[in-house]
């Protein structure tokens, strides 16, 4: 037993000054930084889709004209892509949980990791003072020559995106050498939690991916100031090369925000089923082969903007082809539980909503690849009911569960369950109101990015409008609880739910400034609860200040 | 606009629109029992193996190959009956047959133009002849736009300097709605149009129709509402966005640099094709698209020329 019974000093209180968290180069410390910009930024996302649904909530005009509306639905997209879900796991747990995982006393390079929270911010402000020159028009795809024509604004967001894109770059590298070199001894790749994994497979792309955006930013700008012909129709250029380039980079983006949360959900459901992740090696490595197959698909956005129905072909059978893996995993998970020890906390709770609204984002994303469903699909509410279950169903239900399982070990504070799971369900029930009347109002012909709309309509637009506020009621609960735990909490243990995974072998709240008093040496495997059974053996509830400490595993023998 | 199909799907009126139906009505019929396998397995699994002691390790499940594989190989057959299934039916939607009717569309800021080997020009309003194959071949003026006729299950997005196709045959008469599908600015929601399927020989009937020459004034009354003229210039003497029109020609108008203008023809025309040469005092310059006169006939400016005069 190797740990003191509480550590007065740790990574939160040892040093209080507002310089001591603004340069801090603790890992732990930016990953808040992170939860609290990027937390921020959700809540503006947020608050303009309500807009955007209070003003559908009707035909005709309601709260705002078209100009305006126009404008917030752009922003929210901007927002929520590019400031909220591509940083969102990574860059916030990832952060803080990553290092030790490993057994690690950082990230390897501490200064670069500040340096892209930085760059993280500098970027959201470059996007968002495209207000002060112009409208933030065209929606969040940007398509040529309507976004450039809006004027100057376009050169601000593009900009600002390829900055984020930058400190997306960097976190990126950080992880991959950290990965690499400061894995604690025995900690072999096969032991490596799902995780870990799944950051490895989403830093690979950040890298390989993101600086298509410098080149497109270039590209735009050397059109708007020189008046070179690259884009725009009007001087020779070619709208469609936009595209290309647009969903060269934002596909394989899709899967920067997908993949940390498959890392996620198999440490919830690995976790709260005490069992191994069945097809742990096929789960691990599928990631790091859709990072590259998702450098391949980018023109299944494009069925109908005009390439050549050969390339369509292709880009379709590609799509289905990177949609296998992503179903295997989905069995993956099932099976985990079969034969385990399942018990209903709730991080559980979103693992088990992921299981349900990831698998519809699936189904139909494959009714999608199929070509001439997607001919009729393109471009209507289908297809935005499609990419919110895949990405709210996905990333944000998926970053719900790790907020929830790491609160503990970030705060060292528990919340109320019994809010968490009522919260749980309304956002659960309030997502399928909002979203499952614009698959039937989709595929029956409403386009997207419509203002006003035929009557028809309206009963699906109005049920839209109800689900949202009870999701809203559900997200503000979860904002409620977890800072009234922050205050009134009941103190957590280390290891609440009883896990394996290193970042849970030490005391509550974490030692300043390293991670670790010594350097773990691992045994076993990061799932093998079997080969940790006097882990278990005494905890009465698993909830409680008065769970036994868990032992370092260099003494396990 | 067609009130039958099903829950999922609006009414089927092409020729090919009863195979994308059969498709998708595949998938979703097989994404919906898997679905509800996967659920009921879930649900299952947590009642079945719920934590009954919180010291209770299960054992590990040794990793079973055949289940590995099966759950590797089954969806990839299902997905590649899926693309065959779906490629044949992109084949024929992609291929015009080459008997074809063509008609040219162009897509503008915010409005459709529909043009047919006559010359016969319409705007927001298409008739095509039941159970015929039509061509529409399409190009954009300004920003990129997208036709989509959910009944026909077709669509396709207009280019500025380029060509795209689409095809369509229609197989019941009727009225259905052309939408715009690819965001192109303030108005893109009220860019709609209308396709008219009617029986072969209405269609000749109207084209027929169209062909002749109307008179002058009332040619202009025609392009007046067609191109929505009226939506932002009364003929009551109203102030819309634009000054009213009737009763103005032989008046001396006071413009907004203080100058004064007689109304005459040169200066009605002028204000119809270049609508921000002169602004009358009092408006605001640039709110009338400058692009509408480019694609009026010289005898539809001499028409809403000469409607104009005869307002009063």
């Amino acid at each position: 037993m190797s740990v003191a019974a509480s550590t007065s000093v740790n990574y939160l209180n040892h040093d209080r000054s507002i310089k001591s968290w603004l340069l801090t180069r603790d890992h732990k410390r930016i990953g808040i930084l992170y939860l609290v910009v990027i937390s921020l930024a959700f809540l503006a996302g947020g608050i303009l889709a309500m807009f955007i649904r209070l003003e559908q909530a009707a035909p005709g005009q309601d709260i705002m004209g078209p100009d305006a509306y126009n404008q917030v639905f752009t922003i929210h997209g901007v927002l929520m892509i590019f400031a909220f879900i591509i940083p969102a796991i990574p860059a916030i747990m990832g952060n803080f949980v990553l290092p030790m995982q490993l057994g690690a006393k950082d990230v390897a390079f501490p200064r670069l990791n500040l340096l892209s929270f930085y760059l993280y911010v500098a970027g959201a402000v470059i996007a968002l003072s495209a207000l002060l020159v112009g409208r933030i028009d065209g929606g969040w795809t940007f398509y040529a020559p309507y976004s450039i024509r809006v004027g100057d604004s376009i050169l601000f967001v593009t900009m600002g995106v390829f900055v984020m894109g930058f400190s997306s770059i960097l976190t990126g590298v950080n992880f991959i050498v950290t990965i690499h070199k400061m894995r604690a001894p025995g900690l072999t790749w096969n032991r490596l939690p799902l995780f870990v994994w799944s950051i490895y497979a989403t830093a690979i792309v950040q890298v390989l991916a993101t600086p298509v955006v410098g080149l497109t930013v270039v590209l735009l700008f050397l059109e708007r100031l020189l008046g070179i012909g690259i884009f725009d129709p009007a001087l020779g250029g070619d709208p469609v090369l936009f595209q290309h380039f647009f969903w060269f980079y934002s596909h394989p983006a899709v899967y920067v925000m997908i993949l940390p949360a498959f890392g996620i959900i198999s440490e919830l459901i690995g976790t709260f089923s005490r069992h191994r992740i069945f097809g742990y090696r096929f789960v691990a490595l599928s990631s790091v082969a859709i990072a590259f197959l998702g450098a391949l698909v980018w023109g299944h956005h494009m069925f109908v903007a005009g390439q050549s129905a050969l390339a369509s072909t292709v880009f379709s059978l590609l799509t289905f082809l990177i949609g296998i893996p992503t179903g295997v995993k989905v069995v993956n998970w099932v099976v985990t539980m079969h034969k385990g020890s399942i018990q209903l906390r709730t991080p559980m709770l979103y693992a088990l909503m992921f299981l349900v609204l990831f698998s519809i984002g699936g189904f139909t994303g494959i009714m999608l690849g199929v070509l001439p469903i997607d001919i009729h699909l393109h471009d209507t509410y289908f297809i935005v009911a499609h990419f919110h279950y895949t990405m709210v169903g996905g990333n944000v239900i998926a970053a719900l569960g790790g907020l929830h399982y790491w609160w503990p070990k970030i705060t060292g504070k528990m919340f109320n369950e019994t809010l968490g799971a009522i919260a749980a369900g309304l956002i659960f029930v309030g997502f399928n109101l909002t979203f499952i009347p614009q698959f039937i109002a989709g595929s029956r012909g409403l386009p997207r990015r419509y203002f006003d709309y035929p009557v028809e309509f309206e009963s699906l637009n109005q049920l839209s409008t109800y689900g949202s506020w009870v999701m809203a009621a559900g997200l503000f609960l979860v904002a409620a609880y977890l800072l009234y735990s922050l205050f009134k909490g009941k103190k957590a243990s280390a290891n609440p739910w009883g896990s394996l995974t290193l970042e849970w072998t030490h005391t509550n709240p974490l030692p300043d400034p390293y991670n670790f008093e010594r350097t773990p040496t691992v045994t076993r495997g990061p799932y093998d609860y079997h080969l940790a059974k006097e882990l278990f053996e005494d905890i009465p509830s698993g909830d409680g200040v008065d769970s036994r400490q868990v032992p370092e595993l260099e003494e396990e023998g | 606009m067609g009130e039958n199909g099903s829950v999922f799907l609006p009414e089927a009126a092409s020729s090919f629109a009863g195979e994308v139906d059969a498709l998708f009505n595949f998938v979703l019929v097989v994404s919906t029992i898997l679905l509800v396998a996967v659920v009921g397995t879930i649900i299952y699994f947590v009642i079945r193996y719920r934590r009954r002691s919180h010291s209770f390790i299960p054992v590990p499940d040794t990793d079973s190959k055949v289940l590995e594989l099966a759950s590797i190989v089954l969806p990839t057959i299902l997905v590649l009956i899926l693309f065959t299934w779906g490629f044949q039916v992109f084949v024929t939607l992609s291929t015009a047959p080459p008997d074809s009717y063509e008609i040219t569309v162009r897509g503008k800021q915010w409005l459709w133009e529909f043009e047919y080997p006559n010359g016969v020009v319409t705007v927001n309003e298409m008739y095509v002849p039941l159970n015929k194959p039509v061509r529409l071949k399409m190009s954009a003026d300004d920003v990129l736009h997208s036709l989509f006729v959910p009944e026909f299950r077709v669509k396709q997005d207009l280019i500025p300097n380029r060509y795209t196709t689409v095809w369509f045959e229609a197989t019941k008469a009727g009225e259905y709605r052309i939408y715009c599908t690819e965001y192109c600015g303030t108005q893109h929601s009220a860019m709609l149009g209308t396709v008219y399927a009617v029986s072969e020989a209405e269609f000749d009937a109207w084209l027929q129709s169209q062909g002749q020459e109307l008179p002058s004034i009332e040619l202009g009354e025609q392009v007046f509402t067609q191109y929505s003229c009226n939506a932002c210039h009364a003929i009551d003497g109203n102030r819309l966005v634009g000054p009213p029109v009737n009763g103005l020609f032989g008046t001396t108008r006071t413009l907004a640099d203080g100058s004064t203008i007689e109304v005459d023809d040169s200066y009605l025309k002028e204000s119809i094709i270049d609508p921000n040469a002169k602004i009358v005092e009092g408006f605001p310059p640039g709110l009338m698209p400058a692009s509408l006169a480019a694609s009026l006939t010289a005898r539809q400016i001499d028409g809403l020329v000469e409607y104009i005069k005869s307002l009063e």
